[in-house]
């Protein structure tokens, strides 16, 4: 089953990507919607974020003192700060690793 | 310009994009093995499905025990980002036979599409400037698959006590690193995170796609009323 839908996947993005080469035109998206896709990873992205960061394994929220919600707000602020997309991971890693590990 | 050398540039102006590209393909080898996949699997996803944020949805949902309708909309939802570089690329490669756009495509990710659109504008009446996105492209996807199976070597020597899944939300941050700033940006991003905590016991795991559109519905309403001003 896991299979059929690895393939499934990929036949979606393959898809995805061609239409972008061969089927849409410029004018077939208007301006408005070009600029309601440029939303897209700040819609979807965050619903991956959140329950990883603020849920534990059984679905209960964490304290707001865990190691990864200290992470992920010093990454954030680096990020804010930044604007580097490395410097954001690596921020939020070392944190993380020097809250479970050092302190 | 011979063809070469248009692939060469491609290649070469891809380099410095690599370094953000092969730890998100390790950390994607990884992951997939953390959650429990067997390394053929988690590299077939590096071969066939080739999108970063497509994988990890896909090993995350899986292994949560979502359905496969909900696992194959949220890899639609996660992609048609994809949709938006349609309107700037297909007026540069329309003159393409059909085989050249069929195989490009498969090499059109984040990356590759950024480089060439800034690439195509500045040459136009080059002939042979899809040789450029076939070099990026094709740079880009060796370097993933290179990383995915250092990475999926990885999954199965580092312990699990690293949590090193706690990669996958702070890989997903910095790629909104660019968003932080904006404000209309924050209020989706906002939105859907905290939906999704609140939906997150639904049936299907179907969290991740009710908070998107949600978040998406607002998107849409900010898009309106910035339209009205204008």
């Amino acid at each position: 089953m896991n299979w059929i839908l690895v393939f499934i996947s990929g036949l979606i993005t393959y898809f995805l990507r061609y239409s972008m080469v061969s089927l849409i035109k410029k004018d077939m998206l208007s301006e408005r919607t070009r600029s309601l896709l440029g939303y897209v990873p700040s819609a979807v992205f965050p619903a991956l974020i959140f329950p990883a960061v603020f849920l534990d394994n059984q679905g209960f929220l964490v304290q707001y003192y865990d190691p990864k919600v200290i992470a992920i707000s010093i990454a954030f602020l680096i990020g804010i700060i930044t604007k580097n997309l490395i410097i954001t991971i690596l921020s939020g890693l070392i944190s993380f690793w020097t809250i479970l590990f050092l302190l | 310009m011979k063809n070469s050398k248009v692939f060469t540039k491609g290649v070469l102006e891809v380099l410095p994009l690599l370094i953000p590209v092969a730890p998100f393909g390790i950390i994607i080898g990884v992951i997939g093995i953390e959650l429990g996949f067997s390394p053929l699997m988690v590299y077939a996803t590096s071969l066939i499905v080739f999108s970063g944020s497509a994988q990890i949805v896909f090993f995350q949902l899986i292994s949560g025990g979502a359905s496969p309708f909900v696992t194959l909309t949220s890899v639609g939802v996660t992609n048609s980002r994809h949709l938006l570089y349609g309107a700037v690329l297909s007026e540069h490669l329309e003159g393409l036979s059909s085989a050249w756009k069929i195989f490009l495509s498969y090499f059109l990710v984040d990356q590759s599409f950024a480089l060439s659109n800034r690439f195509f504008k500045e040459n136009r009446s080059l002939k042979n400037k899809h040789y450029y996105l076939f070099g990026s492209g094709f740079t880009l996807w060796v370097t993933w698959q290179i990383s995915s199976l250092i990475g999926i070597f990885l999954g199965s020597i580092v312990p699990q006590e690293l949590g090193l899944s706690f990669a996958i939300p702070v890989t997903f941050l910095s790629l909104l690193v660019h968003e932080f700033r904006k404000f209309d940006h924050l209020l989706v991003i906002f939105i859907s995170g905290l939906l999704a905590i609140l939906f997150y016991e639904i049936p299907f795991k179907a969290y991740i796609i009710v908070a998107s559109l949600v978040a998406l519905l607002v998107a849409l309403i900010i898009t309106n009323i910035k339209f009205k001003k204008k």
